[in-house]
């Protein structure tokens, strides 16, 4: 079978995958403008219902994609992206398009530069269709906390996409873009593609450059890609990877070909690759259904050859808590910046003291003001040892449980989520209950190894169920090559629609 | 109860947000909740644990090394030429809520 004779049998252009546009394009099948302007009408028909879309921008869409078009009619080489609509979480900054992170406070905000992961993945040729909505900020696990509109999960409409890049795997799921963008600070990448049924990635913490990422808590937040597929995710990846100047903790670490790596085979001449399995991530709260969906999909890697070896994380009940101090104590910092002073939304008021309140109290949502509370208390004198302190010794323990499974395998499996998505609205007053969404993610943030999410069945309601998979630092290359192997061994799932 | 009205009134002081009576009211409740839950990390005993603030201080670092010259990967010539250029005034007060074409403009600071 050729890879030609396969897309010649897509009559809808929609369907092709990232690495068969450049040469659909290419051979005259379609057109950059013409995929462009496909995607923007399914946008218009289907987002109505899902809110995936904050903004679009298609006079840059179109402009690019006419470059895209003009070269290939001059014969030019083409880039490895060529033509691929993608959208971008709206915490990314790009230049000359409204950029709110979700926020009413930046809700006029029109950026003067361009995000690195964005800017790199134009200048592969990809055509930038808009922005997606996302919790305020990026702080949620739901996209309910949005300033503008909540997102329908595709594939049950009565339930959240997940958070807080929801409008990023909503929009893959739903075909409205080939790729994405988004960001994880806690799990905001796996578990909303768990949710959707997606592919996401988050990176290793240096992996991919943070500049122009609007910082949430900036030791932990990270940009990483969803697609339908691993294959299409490695290939985002490969372009956006690598040190950039620009980010002070981008690493000097030098980027694999992540997309040649996939056809590794995970054993070789007797040599196999090690799968951790740990108990801490199988306990009590996990969904029956999730846990045999998971279990099926370690017991598919087995099959593979895989030599599956028990671990332990004996610090991942303390996760949750050492995060949420952490990542508040960052983001109230981080978040002092919103003053009315040099952008944004400002409150009117007589002096400046009341400004600043007036702009931040009206312009931040709640769970925004809770964070900040709760960061600015766990930093302020006298609780700074007890609790932030604490949490960053708890980080050592957790980033050591790590260590030293790693010494003992080169890929640890674990659900992604303990549930499949809940209803919209059913955790939105409980803050504690929405957390504990992210129960399972939140590690490799603290931790800064890549982890991904690949869909693995779904449940007696047809609701997506993810495989979570963690790695080295800076070993995506190896996290990619599992997550593909599974991806093409198990029984294929329902994704169109 | 851990935290009090006192405590949320401070500490949204010190935060620079204003807060509603009812939002008061709330952040009290929602922050015992969620401290008390974090109160289980006190159940580990920490006192020899190095605290840990970056992931990237685990690359790259010389422990060889003394002070500053335990981060030589990170020094970098000085650059001379080159420099990437400032924001052009006009594109960084394009977005600001006021502004005389010059500087960011505020309510007034002092009261006379």
């Amino acid at each position: 079978m050729t890879a030609g004779k396969e897309i010649a049998e897509k009559t809808n252009t929609v369907d092709l995958t990232i690495d068969e546009i450049r040469g659909a394009i290419i051979e005259d099948r379609t057109t950059a403008t013409a995929l462009a302007t496909e995607f923007y009408d399914r946008i218009r028909k289907e987002d109505s219902e899902i809110g995936a879309f904050l903004t679009l921008c298609e006079e840059r869409a179109l402009k690019q994609a006419g470059l895209i078009d003009q070269m290939a009619a001059e014969g030019q080489p083409l880039p490895q992206l060529a033509g691929v609509p993608v959208a971008i979480k709206d915490v990314m900054v790009t230049r000359g398009v409204r950029t709110t992170a979700g926020s009413k406070i930046l809700d006029n905000f029109i950026p003067p530069y361009d995000c690195t992961a964005v800017a790199r993945l134009e200048a592969a040729g990809a055509v930038i269709l808009g922005k997606l909505n996302c919790d305020e900020f990026a702080m949620g696990s739901s996209t309910e906390n949005s300033a503008y509109h909540a997102v329908h999960n595709p594939r049950d409409k009565s339930r959240v996409p997940g958070g807080s890049s929801g409008g990023s795997a909503a929009a893959v799921a739903a075909e409205m873009a080939v790729a994405t963008l988004g960001s994880d600070t806690g799990g905001s990448i796996r578990q909303p593609a768990s949710f959707c049924g997606v592919v996401g990635l988050k990176p290793t913490y240096g992996r991919v450059s943070r500049y122009g990422l609007i910082a949430f808590a900036s030791s932990l937040d990270h940009i990483g890609p969803f697609a339908k597929t691993v294959k299409e995710v490695a290939l985002v990846l490969r372009t956006i990877a690598g040190r950039d100047p620009m980010d002070a903790t981008s690493a000097e670490v030098p980027v694999p070909d992540y997309v040649a790596e996939l056809e590794k085979p995970v054993k070789s001449s007797g040599e196999a690759l090690k799968i951790g399995v740990a108990k801490e991530y199988f306990g009590s709260g996990l969904d029956p259904e999730v846990r045999a969906a998971v279990e099926a999909a370690i017991q598919k890697l087995a099959e593979l050859g895989c030599e599956v070896v028990p671990v332990s994380l004996p610090h991942t009940e303390y996760a949750i808590p050492a995060y949420y101090i952490v990542a508040t104590a960052e983001a109230s910092s981080n978040l002092a910046r919103y003053d009315g002073v040099r952008y944004g939304f400002r409150a009117k008021a007589g002096n400046l003291s009341e400004m600043y309140r007036q702009t931040r109290d009206r312009g931040f949502g709640t769970e925004v003001k809770r964070r900040i509370m709760l960061g600015t208390y766990a930093l302020s004198a006298g609780y700074y040892d007890a609790y932030y302190l604490k949490a960053q010794k708890v980080r050592t323990l957790l980033t050591r449980d790590f260590d030293e499974a790693f010494k003992k395998v080169d890929v640890i499996a674990a659900p992604t989520c303990p549930t499949p998505a809940f209803r919209l609205g059913e955790k939105v007053n409980d803050p504690l209950a929405m957390y504990l969404a992210d129960i399972y993610t939140v590690t490799a943030n603290l931790a800064g190894i890549p982890g991904i999410s690949v869909p693995c069945g779904e449940n007696h309601e047809k609701l997506p169920i993810g495989l979570q998979l963690f790695a080295r630092h800076f070993d995506e290359a190896t996290l990619l090559r599992v997550a593909h192997a599974y991806e093409q061994a198990r029984s294929p799932l329902v994704v169109r629609h | 109860m851990k935290v009090t009205d006192k405590d949320v009134a401070y500490v949204a002081d010190l935060a620079n947000l204003e807060l509603t009576e009812e939002e008061r009211a709330h952040m009290l409740r929602d922050l015992n909740s969620i401290l008390e839950y974090i109160e289980r990390l006190s159940e580990l005993e920490t006192g020899k644990v190095a605290p840990m603030a970056q992931v990237s201080d685990r690359y790259g670092v010389d422990e060889s090394r003394q002070g500053s010259d335990r981060f030589a990967y990170a020094i970098r010539e000085d650059v001379k030429d080159g420099l990437r250029k400032s924001l052009p005034h006009d594109e960084a007060l394009k977005n600001a809520p006021d502004t005389d074409g010059i500087f960011f403009e505020v309510p007034k600071v002092i009261e006379r």
